[in-house]
């Protein structure tokens, strides 16, 4: 009776919530697939986004606010990551465990400074109604704004695989990743797609940031909900893989949601880390095994 | 820190000069908040109000002769500390009683401390009861004086079916726990009942329930921010409150003034003090407050509670004679003590008698009152229906 509308209807909030977790890992995959960098401060990039929207649609009311919004978080993450980059991230780069405290510290310094600028409570970003309209197909009901994420999270994965695949910078970034002393040797300046790589990673949490607004509210600490879910994502995914990354989301938003048909959300929580846990026992490099000599030796 | 040690110092200081002119005796009092961390936003606004009790009974001449000191300190959002911030108020600083707390967790990590000190907590949040300590002043409302009178309202409306989500933690797992007892013996339907982690945003699949259920009322224990995703989610879905009505145990004035006021507008929560009761001496509360913390300032349930707490504690100790814990808490049950929401009185389970309320929300973030309680409701921490063979009799 009311169950395969609740199926389809699960399976399409399994995508969309497959693609918030591409939105929020793709910048740590990047960063962590050539520089080996465990960016804890990640999280706290799509906080960022988040105040940023809110920002914009202060000083820009209108249905378009959005659209504004978007670019003006993409490059505010972006500059704020490159200032990580340059002032502690790159200063210790030989030194992976330090960079994971380091960006914890970051993370912290971050989410107490919003605290206070912006209060505990957090602010709300007010969708445009044009985003509040539902779709009605077969019995299922699609809200706008999830279609929306879904289409932005389907533009950057096809905006990110172009510029990797077709561009200078892209042949730049899979020279680095495959080997880095090699691509250095060729005369790479290896130092600057470290931090192009960076920033571009930062700038799409921060993109991130502004849909997870349209969803719920803009807290100090809404990048900590999300960063564990990226983390786990990432490694399911093939460290450092972006097709990788993009099946993994899917997988475990798919996993997330179908479970939540028969179990509760704690619960169905449980299940995706042990899903997690039971894949990575049989395919321990992740769904797309990456060739890379940074991995090796 | 600074702050509270340069008041400390300034208080001394006062202390000392009007010790010269006129010696003064003082009292130490505890007040134990969360002034940091997720909490904060709701417990500064209690700790606010206890102190301006404190304050006004100061300025009145304190209590039996004796100056009100409050040692103030911060539970942190974490219940260890509050135990910790307990042991320290009672052991260290030695003072007579503690006016604080808002989680059940808090509340339960510090119940042990004050019964092994032989001290007294007043408790100013409604909560799950299921409880019964000589040690805690159960100001807030207990389920019989909340969530079932909200439930009978929803009855007496028509809704026949329900539809419960919650937080996943003690309070809402008690009270739905209550509900659902209630729900079936009064013939009616549970469709479904939905935990979300504490804090969490995803709605996704609970809400494709909820359309899949098609209830006629949903009850919400959500807590915190969690709050916002779930109004946001339901009206993407096309369920705002005005096609699907809400009932929520945990939206106050001030919650829903900051998650903003339109997001929440026309859904319903059940509470036993609302700043929009017209009453002269809430009037006068709500003035006096925002005088002090500002005109837009919200009071909120649990606020009002903290104040009367103080007033409750001056009347038991005035009329004990004595700052002794055993004869204050035995002087404080039954006895009558006017405050913003009328005379109030705690029954012999040290919980307090009020009245239910239920609200709707209005553009301004205010409760207009739907309903109320015919009479003041007698607490109970075990409900009778879903905890058959329990009683809480203190005195």
């Amino acid at each position: 009776m009311t169950e395969l509308p609740l199926v389809l209807g699960q399976v399409f909030n399994g995508f969309s919530v497959a693609s918030l977790f591409v939105l929020a890992a793709l910048g740590l995959a990047l960063s962590f697939g050539l520089m080996r960098v465990i960016n804890m401060a990640h999280g706290e990039m799509l906080m960022l986004g988040g105040y940023l929207a809110y920002l914009t649609f202060l000083v820009v009311p209108g249905p378009l606010a959005i659209f504004v919004a978007m670019p003006v978080a993409f490059v505010g993450a972006a500059l704020v990551g490159a200032l990580l980059e340059t002032t502690v991230i790159h200063r210790l780069a030989e030194r992976p465990l330090d960079t994971l405290l380091a960006t914890w510290g970051v993370s912290l310094i971050m989410q107490q400074a919003a605290r206070n600028i912006f209060g505990a409570i957090g602010v709300g970003v007010t969708a445009p109604t044009w985003l509040n309209e539902t779709v009605s197909l077969g019995g299922v009901t699609f809200p706008a704004t999830r279609l929306f994420i879904l289409l932005v999270a389907v533009l950057v994965l096809l905006a990110l695989s172009l510029v990797i695949a077709r561009t200078r910078i892209g042949l730049l970034v899979r020279a680095v990743n495959q080997d880095r002393e090699m691509a250095a040797a060729t005369g790479i300046d290896v130092r600057r797609v470290d931090l192009t790589v960076f920033c571009l990673g930062t700038g799409i949490a921060g993109l991130a940031g502004v849909v997870l607004a349209l969803l719920g509210p803009v807290t100090p600490n809404v990048g900590q909900s999300y960063i564990v879910p990226a983390f786990l994502v990432v490694i399911l995914g093939g460290l450092g893989s972006l097709v990788g990354t993009t099946i993994a989301a899917v997988l475990t938003g798919l996993v997330s949601a179908l479970s939540q048909i028969f179990v509760d959300v704690s619960f169905s929580q449980v299940l995706v880390l042990l899903f997690v846990i039971v894949f990575l026992q049989f395919r321990p490099q992740g769904v797309v095994a990456v060739r890379s000599r940074a991995l090796e030796g | 820190m600074t702050k509270t040690y340069g008041l400390a110092a300034a208080l001394l200081a006062t202390t000392a000069l009007c010790g010269a002119a006129r010696a003064q005796e003082t009292v130490k009092v505890g007040v134990l908040q969360s002034l940091s961390g997720t909490m904060a936003i709701s417990e500064v606004t209690v700790k606010n109000a206890e102190m301006m009790a404190i304050d006004e009974i100061n300025a009145a001449g304190g209590v039996m002769g004796k100056k009100i000191v409050a040692v103030v300190e911060d539970g942190a959002s974490d219940p260890a500390i509050f135990s910790q911030k307990a042991t320290k108020l009672v052991q260290d600083d030695g003072v007579v009683t503690v006016f604080g707390g808002w989680t059940s967790a808090s509340r339960k990590a510090m119940l042990p401390v004050f019964q092994r000190l032989k001290s007294l907590l007043w408790y100013p949040v409604q909560f799950e009861g299921n409880e019964c300590s000589p040690n805690i002043m159960y100001s807030g409302a207990q389920p019989n004086q909340q969530i079932v009178p909200a439930l009978d309202w929803a009855e007496s409306q028509g809704y026949k079916s329900y539809f419960l989500v919650g937080s996943d933690y003690v309070f809402p797992r008690t009270a739905n726990l209550i509900l659902k007892k209630h729900i079936a013996k009064d013939k009616l339907k549970v469709l479904g009942e939905e935990y979300v982690p504490l804090g969490g945003t995803d709605f996704s699949a609970v809400i494709a329930k909820i359309q899949a259920a098609k209830p006629s009322i949903v009850f919400s224990t959500l807590n915190g921010d969690s709050n916002v995703s779930f109004f946001k989610q339901m009206s993407a879905a096309g369920m705002p409150p005005t096609k699907l009505p809400v009932m929520s145990f945990s939206i106050g004035e001030q919650e829903a003034q900051a998650m903003g006021a339109s997001l929440v507008q026309d859904s319903y929560a059940g509470w036993n003090y609302f700043q929009s009761i017209a009453t002269p001496e809430n009037k006068k509360f709500v003035a006096d407050y925002q005088a002090k913390f500002g005109a837009g300032a919200a009071v909120t349930d649990p606020m009002v509670h903290g104040y009367l707490d103080v007033y409750v504690w001056k009347a038991a100790v005035e009329k004990a004679k004595s700052f002794d814990v055993d004869k204050v808490r035995a002087a404080a049950v039954g006895l009558e003590v006017p405050s913003p929401m009328g005379k109030v009185k705690f029954a012999n389970n040290q919980s307090l008698y009020q009245v239910a309320y239920v609200g709707k929300l209005d553009p301004k973030g205010q409760f207009s009152i739907v309903w109320q309680s015919k009479e003041e409701i007698a607490p109970d921490p075990y409900d009778p229906v879903a905890f058959p063979d329990k009683t809480c009799k203190l005195h």
